[in-house]
């Protein structure tokens, strides 16, 4: 990341404020945002025309706001830190959930890379932050989370970033197609997903959704399978573009 | 060593012994494998008629069929091993199947493949070939593959893969005989199965080679193919690595050294490679083999479009479910008041007798036999019967697809639908259904649940008391407040059993059109097994509770039982003892109510009195032949536990229904 590039804690909160918002909602809206972050409409809007000169978000004053691939990237990967720290904060020193939100989003900006590989090490690679949302995958060259495990003596940028953004197979659209790219969990989750013929590099799409978070119906070598929501937040692919 | 292994096996259980004993003269054995839902049991069905015997792999539970089969002058014995996807350790089943083909060593394994998704299904015959046993592949299902434009050329597919293949239609018996001359052939000649092996991806086949060269020189006799261990080992299976650790550390160094090179050619860790590798053999073997024409939109995929719609999808699951049961109790009550006016021609099923000894323990046990016609016939074969058909056309898969998200409020995942359905024909069956979940605490939980499940028996206390004395609606209500307490009380014991649990995987077949004779084949199987387990139980429980009745020894009862059944249930002293027999027989509740006071009950008990009664009598402790099929399946421990658990929990909310009821 050059220096030009870095950025400030700022423009991460709002891009994760963004990437939050829009995981439940069709468009967002700057009220969202004004609202989430506590900050005047006015100047809400003022710096989100910045974030799109940067190149960060799309933004129109009607349409409302869309985080474009890099913008994406950086929202994930600090909501990633948020609620990794959420979970240790929780798990480990045991602090009570009303503090977790406002100590995570202080942290997070800080929180390096390895820091981040390390503590996502010590939790098991958990899934889910202790509100129940869902844990971006990390941005780190591993196809599973057995392999950042087995890889511990190379440092993180010595594992390199991977380019593309990866989607949860839950989030893919139908008719996209999505190549198996990184599945979390243990050693029992990947083999058994293996065995299925999820397996890295496969191209995959989604049929179905099931209402009520119910399973993923994923077209895969052929055949068709229906997958639980928790196993299929595990399953990440790169967008294959056609 | 193998041999040790064989003996060891045979000694654990004496049941597999008398199946040894009864299959003494086979001249030759073959198993049946393949992934689930393939059409193997219909295989075996076909095969082997009414010729098997279906119980539990030694120690495990799970299930193990197996028949006799007459071909050409040889008594052939079949066994039809689990449906699994690889032979990883992921379950249970996968370690039954791969113990059994290294070690007991059948003469052929028949590979059961899907035509319509041969890769996927090729994947597991890849790993068979490994297992270096003399194999037959049995393209089953080409009539559904067709319909998908889906074309299968065998005698391409039998050079790819060095073995024998025969195209099948299980369900019409097409291509059976075939199959089974092609198993005759290979069985006395194996050189039709040639030792090609299937080849991975060049570093990975280098390194293989040399483990399997290093394992051949170390002689470890592990029972397994060298070259098979030598993948696991690269895979980094956890049993076969224990295994060779115990004989050879540095064999399992070495592999670590091969792994870890692996590992660095493909930045991916191996076994991972390994499964990718083999998905691509076992792609190229399939689209060598086969023929994709012009895909159009097939009946079956319009059909699962409404199955699984966000809405229709539900209704038509409540259809399935819904329709399921009322065809049970529709057709179960009416035949069971056919059966049991035939019987009370005979003898009047009347608990209460005197006379010699003898006398009232063939009353007991008459009355078991009774009992046991009663409700097998009317209610568990109709239920069997329309739960094949649904099972085989495919929907069922759809309605786990739907129900998904609710079951895993109480730990479980869509699968487990299944044996709760089964429950409200009968538990014992239900609590066997639990095999197809993964865990042993997932069985746990759903026989749990099961038992929660107002079965046919208990269908008859709720609509003999309630609906005919108080009102269909709250027949109804009860039901309503039964899927309450599962749901709450799966949650408590979600609590209660702690460990990790597994997500739904399942494969979405596609639909079929159900042959009626393969579900009456079925029918007969899983009620036999179901009557040698409860018939038993039946004749010789009755038998002793009739006996201790009429000489008295169970009057006591009502006045230990009076504190929660009069002052905290607020029913008749009379209903202790008919919560004793509850537990031989649920329907003994309506049955000796009756023969103690005729059919005029709404003399004796108020509505009230009814709604309460059937209540406790729904969530009271199962039946004796569901505590010891939980004692059998899991532990007399867990057993009990239910049984206690039951208790306070129809007693508690028994008596806090008795006071919500009494505010109006």
């Amino acid at each position: 990341m050059s220096n030009n590039e870095k950025l400030s804690a700022n423009i991460e909160e709002y891009l994760e404020s963004i990437y939050k918002i829009s995981q439940s909602e069709e468009s967002v809206k700057t009220s969202r945002i004004s609202k989430d972050l506590g900050i005047t409409a006015a100047s809400v809007s003022e710096m989100l025309k910045r974030l799109d000169k940067m190149g960060y978000v799309e933004y129109s004053q009607y349409k409302g706001v869309k985080l474009t691939g890099k913008g994406l990237k950086i929202a994930k990967n600090i909501t990633r830190k948020h609620r990794l720290l959420e979970r240790f904060l929780h798990d480990i020193l045991k602090l009570k959930d009303h503090f977790l939100h406002d100590q995570a989003c202080e942290m997070e900006h800080t929180l390096s890379d390895d820091a981040e590989r390390a503590l996502c090490q010590v939790l098991e690679h958990p899934d889910k932050c202790p509100g129940d949302s869902v844990i971006p995958a990390c941005d780190l060259k591993f196809t599973t989370c057995e392999e950042c495990m087995q890889r511990q003596e190379e440092e993180v940028n010595e594992v390199g970033k991977r380019h593309e953004n990866l989607i949860p197979i839950m989030e893919l659209e139908k008719q996209q197609k999505g190549k198996v790219s990184f599945i979390r969990g243990d050693y029992k989750v990947i083999r058994r997903l293996l065995d299925m013929g999820i397996t890295i590099g496969a191209s995959i799409s989604v049929i179905k959704i099931a209402p009520l978070s119910g399973p993923v119906e994923v077209a895969i070598r052929g055949s068709k399978l229906a997958i639980g929501r928790d196993i299929a937040c595990n399953v990440f692919v790169e967008l294959i573009q056609d | 060593m193998n041999k040790l292994t064989k003996t060891e096996k045979t000694n654990k259980s004496t049941e597999s012994e008398n199946i040894k004993e009864s299959l003494d003269d086979t001249d030759m054995t073959i198993a049946l494998a393949g992934n689930a839902n393939v059409g193997k049991s219909v295989i075996f069905n076909e095969l082997t008629g009414s010729n098997q015997i279906v119980g539990n792999w030694p120690g495990k539970t799970i299930e193990r069929a197996e028949g006799k089969l007459h071909f050409e002058g040889q008594n052939i014995h079949v066994i039809d091993l689990p449906g699994i996807y690889s032979f990883s350790t992921y379950s249970m089943e996968e370690i039954v199947s791969r113990e059994y083909i290294a070690f007991e060593k059948p003469d052929v394994v028949i590979n059961v493949v899907d035509a319509a998704v041969l890769e996927r299904n090729l994947f597991f015959t890849t790993q068979l070939k490994e297992m270096n046993v003399p194999l037959v592949v049995c393209i089953n299902q080409i009539d559904i593959a067709k319909q998908k434009g889906i074309v299968i050329d065998t005698g391409k597919l039998s050079a790819a893969l060095g073995v024998p293949v025969v195209a099948t239609v299980a369900i019409r018996g097409e291509g059976l005989h075939e199959l089974m001359e092609a198993v005759n052939s290979v069985a006395h000649n194996k050189s039709e199965n040639k030792i090609t092996t299937l080849e991975y991806g060049a570093e990975v086949e280098t390194r293989i080679k040399s483990l399997t060269n290093r394992i051949e020189s170390e002689n470890l006799n592990l029972g397994y193919p060298s070259r098979w261990v030598a993948i696991k080992l690269l895979e980094n299976d956890p049993e076969i690595r224990k295994l060779v650790e115990s004989k050879a550390k540095n064999v399992v160094h070495y592999s670590y050294k091969l792994a870890k090179e692996i590992e660095n050619i493909h930045k991916e860790p191996s076994f991972s490679v390994i499964a990718a590798e083999r998905y691509s053999l076992a792609n190229r073997i399939a689209s060598g083999a086969q023929k994709q024409t012009e895909i159009e939109i097939t009946f079956s995929e319009r059909l699962d479009k409404i199955v699984t719609h966000r809405i229709f999808g539900y209704v038509t699951s409540a259809i399935v479910i819904g329709g399921l049961l009322l065809w049970t109790f529709v057709i179960g009550t009416n035949l069971s008041n056919l059966l049991s006016d035939a019987f009370s021609f005979f003898t009047p099923v009347d608990p209460q007798v005197s006379g010699t000894f003898v006398a009232i323990l063939w009353n007991g046990a008459f009355g078991g036999i009774v009992a046991g016609i009663t409700l097998v016939i009317p209610f568990v074969i109709p239920f069997y019967i329309m739960l094949s058909l649904i099972e085989n056309s495919g929907i069922l898969t759809r309605v786990a697809f739907m129900i998904d998200s609710a079951m895993h409020t109480i730990g479980l995942h869509g699968k487990a639908l299944i044996p709760l359905i089964l429950g409200y024909g009968c538990n014992v069956p239900a609590i066997d259904q639990t095999r197809i979940l993964e865990t042993r605490r997932e069985r746990l939980l759903a026989s749990y649940a099961v038992t929660f499940a107002p079965c046919a028996a208990r269908t008859i206390v709720i609509l003999g008391l309630v609906a005919i004395y108080v009102s269909v609606w709250w027949a109804i209500a009860l039901y309503a407040i039964d899927i309450l307490v599962i749901f709450t009380l799966g949650r408590v014991a979600l609590k209660v059993v702690p460990g990790e649990t597994t997500g739904l995987i399942m494969e979405m077949h596609s639909f079929k059109i159900p042959s009626l004779s393969v579900a009456l084949k079925q029918t007969w199987v899983r009620t036999k097994s179901l009557i040698y387990f409860v018939f038993p139980i039946y004749i010789l429980g009755s038998a002793i509770l009739q006996g201790l009745y009429a000489y008295g020894v169970l009057n006591p009862v009502n006045y230990i039982l009076a504190p929660i059944t009069v002052y905290w249930l607020g029913l008749p002293m009379i209903t202790g003892i008919l919560l004793v027999f509850a537990v031989i027989r649920k329907e003994f509740t309506l049955l000796m109510l009756v023969a103690l006071f005729g059919t005029h009950l709404a003399g004796v008990l108020t509505p009230t009195q009814f709604i309460i009664l059937a209540l406790v009598g729904m969530l009271f402790t199962p039946c004796l032949s569901v505590l010891s099929k939980l004692a059998l399946e899991f532990s007399w421990k867990a057993s009990g536990t239910i049984a206690v658990a039951n208790f306070f929990t129809a007693v508690i909310i028994g008596g806090v229904v008795y006071r919500i009821i009494g505010l109006f």
